[in-house]
C-alpha cells in the first residue's frame, strides 16, 4: 500500500479537488462582483480597473506567426495579450508604453541551458547540474534551480524570457524543467515542472584544436550498446509496473521492492514524459530513431551535430531537434569547417522542426547569436527567429502560452531597438506574463558601481 | 651524354630552386579586389572601392582601378573588406603550451615549438584571422617568450613567424599560478606560490636575481676592460633563465601579463615601476574597468574576452562592458580568443561591444589596429592603407553584424581561405563515391 502512495499519478486527484474548489471560489467571486456591479462604482475603483490594461503603442510588431505590423499597438491585460494590430482602440486609463522606434518581439526561449544550476563553472560549490552515477531519473532540475542566479537577469536583458534547464552527465541525467526567467522562488518560475527526461548517449569524438574543452567527453561505449542497456532499463521499469499492477489487483501477490530508477522512468516508458536524447553522429541518430519507435516513447533530439546527414529520416520520424551550441568545432573534421553552421540550415530545409540553445549558463544570453550564425550560413532570418520563439514553444508543448505575439498568449514581450538576433541590438524593455521586469543585472550593477569612481573625483 | 643530362638536370634543379626561392624572397601575391565596401579602420569607409595589391603590399586604394596584365581580380560585389583580424592571445599552432613543471620558466621559447600543421590555423583563417600572438600558457608565474605568427597555412613554421613584432614574455597571476583549481595528487606538495602574495613575491625575487646577474656581468666586463684585470677573473656563469629576465629589464622584452582581478594588476604595475620594465598588455584583465585611472596613467592596454566569464572565481566580476568602457576611458583594448574555436568568431565577439556602448567602427578596431598596436606591428598591418601588407578579410555583410560570414582571407596578397572555392571542391568531391557532403 505504501508503494501505491508513491505513485506519481497520485497528485492528480488532489489537483482535481483543487480545481473543484477553484470553480466554486470563482463562482462565488463572480456573484460577489455582480453584486458590486449593481451599485455605482467609486471613481478610484474605475481607474484602477482600467489601469490593469497596459498598451504598448507605436511599435513595429513582429508577431512571428503572422505578418509584420509596421506600426501598431499591443494590449495587455491579466498577463495576457488581449489584442494587437494597427487600429486598436486603447482604453482610457490604460498604462501607455510609448514604443516608437522600437520593435516588439515575442520573448525568446532557450531550448537547453543550465541556468540556475551553474554559477561559476570552475567552483564546484556553485555547480549543481551534474549528479554522480549514471542512472538518475529521480533528480529534478527544478529542485536545485537557483532562482536568483546572476546569469538569469543577464539572459533576460538579452530578450530571453524562458529556458529549459537540463541536468547533465551519466546516461540518464535527470528531469529537465521549463521555467520563465522571472520569479522570487524557483517554484514561481515554473512553466513545466518536469519537461523531459535527459538521456545522454555517447559523444562524438571531440573537435580538434580546442584549447580548453573542459566539457569534452570521450565515448567509452558505443551508442548501440548504450541503447541496449536502455532497452533493459526500460523493460525493467515496465515489468516493475506490471508487478505492481498485479499486486494491486491481487492481495496474495507481494508488491515488488521499491526500485527508484524504474519508478521514475514510468512516465517515460508510458509515453507521457518526453525524453531529450543527447545524440550526435548520423548512425547513432538512426539507431536512436529506431529505439524511440520500438519503445513507443516521445522523443526530442539534442545536439544532432551530424543530423544533416540523416535529415530525411529525422523528418520522417517526426522528431524535433534542439541544436547544440554553435560555439564549437565540428566533431568530425571531414564534415567541413562549417558543418555545425550548415546543420540547422539543412535540417530546417528538410522540414525538421529545429530550435536553438545556448547550452550554457554564463553564456545563455548568447542564444540569439547562435540562431543568427545559422542565418549567416543560409537559414532564412524568419526561420532563425522562429527557432528561438515559436518552434521551441511547439516542441515543448507551450505554444498556447509562448512563442509568438497573438491574442490569448501570455504577454512575454521584448522591445528592442533593432533586429532581435543582432549583436549590437539593445533590449529596452522586457515583459514576462504582462509584468515589466527589471533589466538590471550583474553587469550593469558593477558598471554603475565603478562608474561612480569617476563621478567621485 | 649522361654527363650532359646530369649537368642539365643540375642546372634545371638549380634554376627551379632559384626561381622558387626568388619568388619566396619577393613574397606575397598580386591581386585586385573590386567593388568592395572597404572598412579601412584608420580612415573613412569607402563604398564601392578597389584595392590593388602588388607583391603582397597594398599599392593603391580607390575607384575604377585597373590591374596589370595577369593579376587576379576578385569581384567583391559590395561585400565588406576589412584588414585581416589579429588575435592578441592564443595558443594555437604550438606543440606545447605550458612548461608547468616550475613556477618560473622564462628560458622556454614558443618560437621553437611552432606547429604549422595545426588545423587551428585553417579554423582561424575561416574566421578572417591572419595574425596571432601565440603564447606560453598561464601555468607559471613567469612563462616563456611568445611568438607572433601569420597564418600562412601550408607554409613551413619559420615562414609564419613575424620578426618585426615586439618580443614578449608571458607572466601569469591569480588562480592558475596558485593552482587553486587543481586537485593535488596524494603525496605531492603544493607548488609555490599558492597565493597572490607568493606570486608577486616570486616575481620580485626573480627580478632581483636578474639584477644581480646583470651587475655580475657588468662587473666582469668592467674588470676585463680595466688596465690590470685580476689574474683569476672568470666570467659569471651563463643562466638562460636570468638572461631572459635581464632582457626584460634591459627593455629588449615586453611583459604580457595574464591577470584577472584589480589588485594583482595594480601590483604588477608597481613591479614594473619598481624594476623599470615595460608591460605590453594585461591579458584577460576582467577587472580592468575598476582601475581605468591606473591603467591609463601607466599607458598599459588590455587584451580581453568580450563576455566569456564566470568560469572561475576570479572571472566572476567580469562584465561584458569591460572592453567598451575601458575603450571609452582611453585604454588600448583588443579582443582575444584564447581558444582554437573562439578564434573563428572573433569578429562576432568584437561585434558584441556595440551592444555595450561602442560604435561599429570602434568595435572593429578591437580586433585590427588596436591589436596591431599591442603587438608592435601597426606600421605593417591592422588597417587598409597604401604601403601596408595586404592582410585582408572579405565578409558577406558588415563584420560586426551577427549575420555575417567570412568569405575570403588573404595574407600578403595570397588567398589562404576562399569559401567559394572550397564549396566548389566540396561539390566536386561529393559527386565522387564516398564524397563528403
Amino acid at each position: 500500500m505504501k508503494i501505491k502512495n508513491m505513485k506519481v499519478n497520485r497528485i492528480k486527484p488532489g489537483l482535481l479537488k483543487n480545481k473543484n474548489q477553484l470553480v466554486f471560489l470563482a463562482a462565488l467571486l463572480g456573484l460577489t462582483l455582480l453584486g458590486i456591479y449593481s451599485f455605482p462604482l467609486p471613481a478610484t475603483a474605475q481607474t484602477e480597473d482600467k489601469a490593469e490594461v497596459t498598451a504598448i503603442v507605436g511599435a513595429k510588431i513582429v508577431p512571428v506567426t503572422g505578418p509584420v505590423i509596421e506600426s501598431g499597438s499591443i494590449l495587455i491585460k491579466d498577463g495576457k495579450i488581449v489584442d494587437l494590430g494597427t487600429n486598436i482602440s486603447i482604453p482610457s486609463g490604460a498604462k501607455i508604453i510609448e514604443a516608437k522606434g522600437l520593435i516588439a518581439y515575442p520573448g525568446m526561449i532557450d531550448s537547453y541551458s543550465w541556468l540556475g544550476l551553474e554559477e561559476i563553472s570552475g567552483v564546484r560549490a556553485t555547480v549543481d547540474n551534474r549528479e554522480t552515477g549514471r542512472i538518475n531519473p529521480q533528480v529534478k532540475a527544478i529542485e536545485a534551480l537557483r532562482y536568483d542566479s546572476m546569469h538569469i537577469p543577464i539572459a533576460r536583458a538579452n530578450g530571453i524570457v524562458a529556458a529549459v534547464v537540463a541536468p547533465s552527465g551519466g546516461l540518464i541525467s535527470g528531469q529537465s524543467t521549463l521555467v520563465k526567467l522571472d520569479g522570487w522562488t524557483n517554484r514561481e518560475m515554473v512553466i513545466k515542472e518536469s519537461l523531459a527526461m535527459i538521456i545522454e548517449l555517447p559523444a562524438l569524438r571531440r573537435g580538434r584544436g580546442e584549447f580548453a574543452g573542459f566539457r569534452g567527453q570521450q565515448p567509452q561505449v558505443t551508442t548501440e550498446k548504450t541503447l541496449d542497456e536502455l532497452r533493459q532499463i526500460f523493460e525493467k521499469a515496465r515489468m516493475y509496473e506490471k508487478r505492481r499492477e498485479a499486486a494491486r489487483k491481487n492481495i496474495l501477490l507481494p508488491p515488488p521492492d521499491f526500485d527508484e530508477a524504474s519508478h521514475f522512468l514510468l512516465p517515460v516508458v508510458k509515453g507521457e514524459l518526453p525524453v531529450i536524447f543527447s545524440v550526435h553522429a548520423d548512425k547513432d541518430i538512426l539507431q536512436t530513431i529506431k529505439f524511440v519507435q520500438e519503445e513507443k516513447i516521445k522523443a526530442i533530439f539534442y545536439g544532432v551535430e551530424q543530423g544533416f546527414k540523416v535529415a530525411k529520416e529525422i523528418k520522417e520520424a517526426g522528431i524535433p531537434c534542439i541544436i547544440g551550441s554553435l560555439y564549437s568545432l565540428p566533431p568530425v573534421w571531414e564534415d567541413g569547417y562549417d558543418a555545425l553552421f550548415l546543420n540547422p540550415v539543412m535540417l530546417n530545409q528538410a522540414g525538421v522542426k529545429i530550435s536553438f540553445s545556448s547550452s550554457s549558463a554564463s553564456a545563455a544570453k548568447d542564444l540569439p547569436y547562435h540562431a543568427a550564425k545559422a542565418a549567416a550560413f543560409g537559414l532564412k532570418p524568419e526561420e532563425a527567429l522562429k527557432a528561438v520563439t515559436i518552434y521551441p514553444a511547439e516542441i515543448f508543448g507551450v505554444d498556447k502560452l509562448l512563442g509568438s505575439l497573438e491574442p490569448g498568449k501570455t504577454a512575454s514581450i521584448v522591445l528592442a531597438d533593432g533586429d532581435l538576433l543582432e549583436l549590437g541590438t539593445k533590449i529596452q524593455k522586457v515583459f514576462i506574463d504582462g509584468k515589466e521586469v527589471s533589466l538590471e543585472n550583474r553587469y550593469t550593477e558593477l558598471l554603475k558601481k565603478f562608474e561612480q569612481r569617476e563621478a567621485d573625483k | 651524354m649522361r654527363e650532359k643530362i646530369k649537368k642539365t638536370g643540375l642546372l634545371l634543379s638549380l634554376l627551379v630552386f632559384f626561381l622558387s626561392s626568388a619568388s619566396w624572397l619577393l613574397a606575397g601575391g598580386d591581386l585586385l579586389i573590386k567593388n568592395a565596401t572597404i572598412l579601412t579602420v584608420t580612415g573613412n569607409t569607402i563604398p564601392n572601392g578597389d584595392v590593388l595589391v602588388i607583391n603582397g603590399v597594398i599599392k593603391q586604394i580607390g575607384q575604377n582601378l585597373t590591374a596589370p596584365a595577369g593579376v587576379r581580380i576578385i569581384e567583391a560585389n559590395g561585400r565588406y573588406l576589412m584588414p585581416g583580424i589579429i588575435d592578441t592571445h592564443t595558443h594555437i599552432a604550438l606543440s606545447g603550451t605550458n612548461e608547468g613543471t616550475d613556477a618560473v620558466t622564462p628560458e622556454v621559447t614558443m618560437a621553437e615549438v611552432v606547429n604549422a600543421d595545426d588545423t587551428s590555423i585553417f579554423t582561424a583563417l575561416s574566421g578572417g584571422v591572419t595574425m596571432v600572438h601565440t603564447m606560453h600558457g598561464s601555468a607559471n608565474v613567469i612563462g616563456g617568450t611568445n611568438v607572433v605568427l601569420k597564418l600562412k597555412w601550408g607554409k613551413p613554421s619559420e615562414e609564419l613567424i613575424v620578426k618585426e613584432a615586439y618580443p614578449t614574455l608571458k607572466f601569469a597571476l591569480g588562480e592558475n599560478v596558485k593552482q587553486s583549481n587543481r586537485t593535488l595528487l596524494p603525496g605531492r606538495p603544493q607548488r609555490y606560490p599558492a597565493t597572490r602574495m607568493g606570486a608577486n613575491a616570486l616575481i620580485r625575487s626573480e627580478l632581483m636575481r636578474a639584477k644581480d646577474y646583470m651587475a655580475a656581468w657588468d662587473r666582469y666586463e668592467q674588470l676585463k676592460k680595466s688596465k690590470n684585470p685580476p689574474a683569476n677573473l672568470l666570467p659569471p656563469r651563463k643562466d638562460l633563465r636570468l638572461e631572459t629576465l635581464a632582457d626584460l629589464l634591459r627593455g629588449k622584452l615586453i611583459a604580457r601579463c595574464h591577470a584577472y582581478v584589480a589588485p594583482e594588476m595594480i601590483e604588477f604595475l608597481n613591479l614594473s615601476r619598481e624594476f623599470g620594465f615595460k608591460i605590453g598588455a594585461f591579458e584577460h584583465a576582467w577587472e580592468a574597468y575598476k582601475i581605468t585611472n591606473e591603467l591609463k596613467a601607466a599607458g598599459v592596454g588590455i587584451s580581453v574576452f568580450i563576455d566569456s566569464w564566470a568560469y572561475k572565481m576570479e572571472a566572476a566580476e567580469g562584465i561584458a562592458y569591460n572592453a567598451a568602457y575601458c575603450t571609452q576611458k582611453g585604454i588600448l583594448v583588443s579582443i582575444n580568443s584564447d581558444s582554437g574555436e573562439r578564434i573563428r568568431r572573433l569578429f562576432n565577439e568584437a561585434g558584441k561591444a556595440v551592444k555595450y556602448g561602442l560604435t561599429q567602427d570602434e568595435a572593429l578596431k578591437l580586433i585590427t589596429i588596436n591589436a596591431a598596436k599591442q603587438l608592435g606591428v601597426d606600421r605593417l598591418v591592422g588597417s587598409i592603407e597604401v604601403g601596408k601588407q595586404a592582410d585582408l578579410a572579405l565578409f558577406s555583410q558588415h563584420p560586426m553584424s551577427a549575420y555575417t560570414r567570412c568569405e575570403m582571407t588573404i595574407i600578403e596578397g595570397d588567398v589562404y581561405f576562399d569559401r567559394e572555392a572550397l564549396l566548389k571542391e566540396r561539390a566536386a568531391a561529393s559527386t565522387k563515391k564516398g564524397g563528403l557532403l
